[in-house]
C-alpha cells in the first residue's frame, strides 16, 4: 500500500453500466455507445434541474437492471453532481429505498465514486454499490455562466457542459473488468484565475495524481492500454502531455480524454466537453465496452475537477483541482 | 511536499500557459461586431426615417419610438431564441446596441420563470442590466455637474 494509493485485493468488479446522454451528445463522435439518447432537452419535465434528476435516476435504474439485479439487492448508491448541495444526486436518491452516500469533487466525482465503491466492496462491507454522477448543460450555465439566451460570446479556450448521466454497479467479486487500485488526489493549485480555462487550471491535478500512482505503484505509463482523464478536453491534455513529459512519464502515445473525444466541435464547444457526467458517460459506455470485449485489458482512470464556485471566481481566488484516479483490469486468461 | 505549488513554478507555469492558450481572433471578432452593430444601427437610421416621412415625428417623440421598436425586436427576438445567435457571431455588436440592452433583461427572466414571477422572473431580470444601468445614472449626473458647473463659467 503506498501512501497515497490503496490496492484492492479481492477484485471488485465493474458488473454493469450505463449511460444517459443528450442530443448532442448523441450526435457525437462516439454517440452510438450510449445506452439512452434523449432528444428533449426537458427529458419530458418542467425544469431542466428536474431534467437532471431525471437523467440521474435512469442511468442507475438502467445499471440496476442491466446488472441483473433489482433495487433490493443494491446496498448503496454513492452519486454526485454539479449543482449546489448537490441537488440531483439527492433528489433522485429520495426514490430509492436504498442508503445514499453524496460525494462532490466536482467533475471528479465519478472515479471518486468508484474508489469509495471498491473500498466499501472489496472490504466486505457492502456487495453491490451504484455509482452514478450526472451533469446538465442548462442547469450548469445557469449556475456558473450566463442565462441560455444571452448573446455572449464563449471565448476559445472554453469547454461545453456535457448533458448526459452514468452509472457503474460495482460487485463484491464477480465476473468483469475490476477496479485493482485507486490512487487519492490531493488539491493542486497552480494559481489559474480564469474559469473559461479549466483544461489549464486541472491538468496540473492530474499530473501530481498520475505522477504519485507510478511513484506508488511501481508502473510506468506503458503498463496501461489507456490512460484515460475526464474533461481536460483538447488543450487540457497538450498541457497534461506536455507538463508529465517534462517530469519524466510519456504519456502521449496511450492517453484519451472523455471530453475531447465527445463532440463534432462544430459550433462553440471549442475545447470539448466538460461536467461530471462526461466522464461518467464516456467511461461507462464507450471505455466500459472496450474492457468488456477485452479489446483494451489495462486502464487508468482519472476524473479531474475544478473545485471553485462563482463567489470564490468572482473574489478573484485562484481554481484548486482534484484528480482521483482507479486502475480497472480485466484478469489475465 | 505541498500540493500548492511555490510561487516560482505558479509563474512559470502561469506563464506557460497564457503563451500556448488559444486566443481569440481579435480583428476577425471586431470586423464582425463592426458588421452586425453597423447594421443594426442602419435599421434604426431606417425607423427614424419611416417615422418622420410617414407620421411626422420629431424630437424626443421620434427617438423614443424607434428606441421603443428596437426593444422590441431585441425582446422578441430573444424570446425566439434567435438573439444569443447572432450575439455569438457579432460579440459587442449586438450587445451594444439598445436592442442587446433588451435582451439582457429579457433573458434572464426567462431563464429564472421556473423559480417564480416574483422571485424568479422579477427579482432575477436586472442581474445583467442592473449594472447598466447604475453605472448610467452615475455618469449621467456626473455628466449634468459638469454641464452646471460649465454653465456657471
Amino acid at each position: 500500500m503506498g501512501k497515497h494509493t490503496a490496492f484492492f485485493h479481492n477484485r471488485p468488479t465493474i458488473a454493469a453500466t450505463y449511460s444517459v446522454a443528450g442530443k448532442k451528445e448523441g450526435d457525437g463522435p462516439i454517440g452510438k455507445v450510449f445506452d439512452y439518447v434523449f432528444e428533449d432537452e426537458y427529458f419530458g419535465e418542467k425544469t431542466f434541474e428536474k431534467a437532471e434528476c431525471k437523467m440521474l435516476s435512469t442511468a442507475i435504474n438502467g445499471g440496476i437492471s442491466s446488472c441483473g439485479c433489482g433495487k433490493s439487492d443494491i446496498d448503496a448508491i454513492v452519486s454526485g453532481d454539479l449543482l449546489n448541495q448537490i441537488v440531483s444526486a439527492s433528489f433522485a436518491a429520495r426514490d430509492y429505498n436504498i442508503p445514499y452516500i453524496g460525494i462532490y469533487n466536482a467533475c471528479s466525482t465519478m472515479s471518486e465514486g468508484l474508489a469509495i465503491a471498491a473500498a466499501l466492496t472489496d472490504g466486505g462491507y457492502m456487495s453491490r454499490v451504484a455509482v452514478a454522477t450526472s451533469s446538465h448543460f442548462s442547469t450548469a450555465e445557469r449556475q456558473y455562466r450566463y442565462p441560455l439566451e444571452l448573446g455572449s460570446v464563449r471565448p476559445p479556450q472554453s469547454q461545453w457542459t456535457v448533458t448526459g448521466a452514468g452509472c457503474a454497479i460495482v460487485s463484491a467479486g464477480g465476473k468483469g473488468p475490476a477496479i485493482t487500485a485507486a490512487t487519492f488526489g490531493k488539491v493542486v493549485d497552480y494559481g489559474i484565475t480564469d474559469a473559461n480555462n479549466m483544461g489549464a487550471a486541472m491538468a496540473p491535478a492530474a499530473m501530481d495524481t498520475l505522477i504519485t500512482h507510478f511513484r506508488e505503484t511501481g508502473r510506468t505509463p506503458s503498463y496501461y492500454d489507456l490512460i484515460v482523464t475526464g474533461d481536460l478536453g483538447a488543450f487540457g491534455s497538450r498541457v497534461l502531455k506536455h507538463i508529465t513529459g517534462e517530469n519524466g512519464y510519456d504519456i502521449s502515445f496511450n492517453h484519451v480524454d472523455c471530453g475531447e473525444i465527445i463532440y463534432n466541435i462544430d459550433e462553440d464547444e471549442y475545447q470539448g466537453g466538460s461536467g461530471a457526467g462526461c466522464s461518467a458517460i464516456v467511461f461507462n459506455s464507450y471505455i466500459y465496452r472496450k474492457l468488456k470485449d477485452r479489446e483494451i485489458n489495462r486502464v487508468l482512470f482519472l476524473a479531474t475537477g475544478a473545485l471553485l464556485s462563482t463567489i470564490t471566481t468572482q473574489q478573484g481566488e485562484s481554481i484548486p483541482c482534484i484528480s482521483h484516479a482507479v486502475a480497472v483490469e480485466n484478469e489475465a486468461l | 511536499m505541498a500540493s500548492r505549488a511555490t510561487p516560482d513554478v505558479n509563474e512559470a507555469y502561469i506563464r506557460y500557459i497564457s503563451s500556448v492558450s488559444p486566443k481569440t481572433k481579435e480583428k476577425r471578432s471586431l470586423f464582425n461586431a463592426f458588421l452586425v452593430g453597423g447594421f443594426i444601427c442602419v435599421i434604426g437610421q431606417f425607423l427614424r426615417y419611416m417615422l418622420m416621412f410617414l407620421f411626422n415625428l420629431e424630437g424626443d417623440e421620434l427617438a423614443g419610438t424607434v428606441s421603443m421598436i428596437l426593444i422590441f425586436f431585441g425582446a422578441f427576438l430573444t424570446g425566439l431564441g434567435v438573439y444569443d445567435r447572432i450575439g455569438k457571431y457579432a460579440g459587442g455588436g449586438s450587445i451594444v446596441p439598445i436592442t442587446g440592452f433588451a435582451n439582457s433583461v429579457v433573458a434572464p427572466a426567462m431563464e429564472f420563470r421556473s423559480e417564480g414571477f416574483i422571485y424568479g422572473l422579477a427579482a432575477k431580470m436586472f442581474v445583467i442590466a442592473g449594472p447598466i444601468i447604475v453605472f448610467g445614472v452615475i455618469s449621467s449626473v456626473a455628466v449634468g455637474i459638469i454641464y452646471y458647473v460649465a454653465g456657471l463659467l
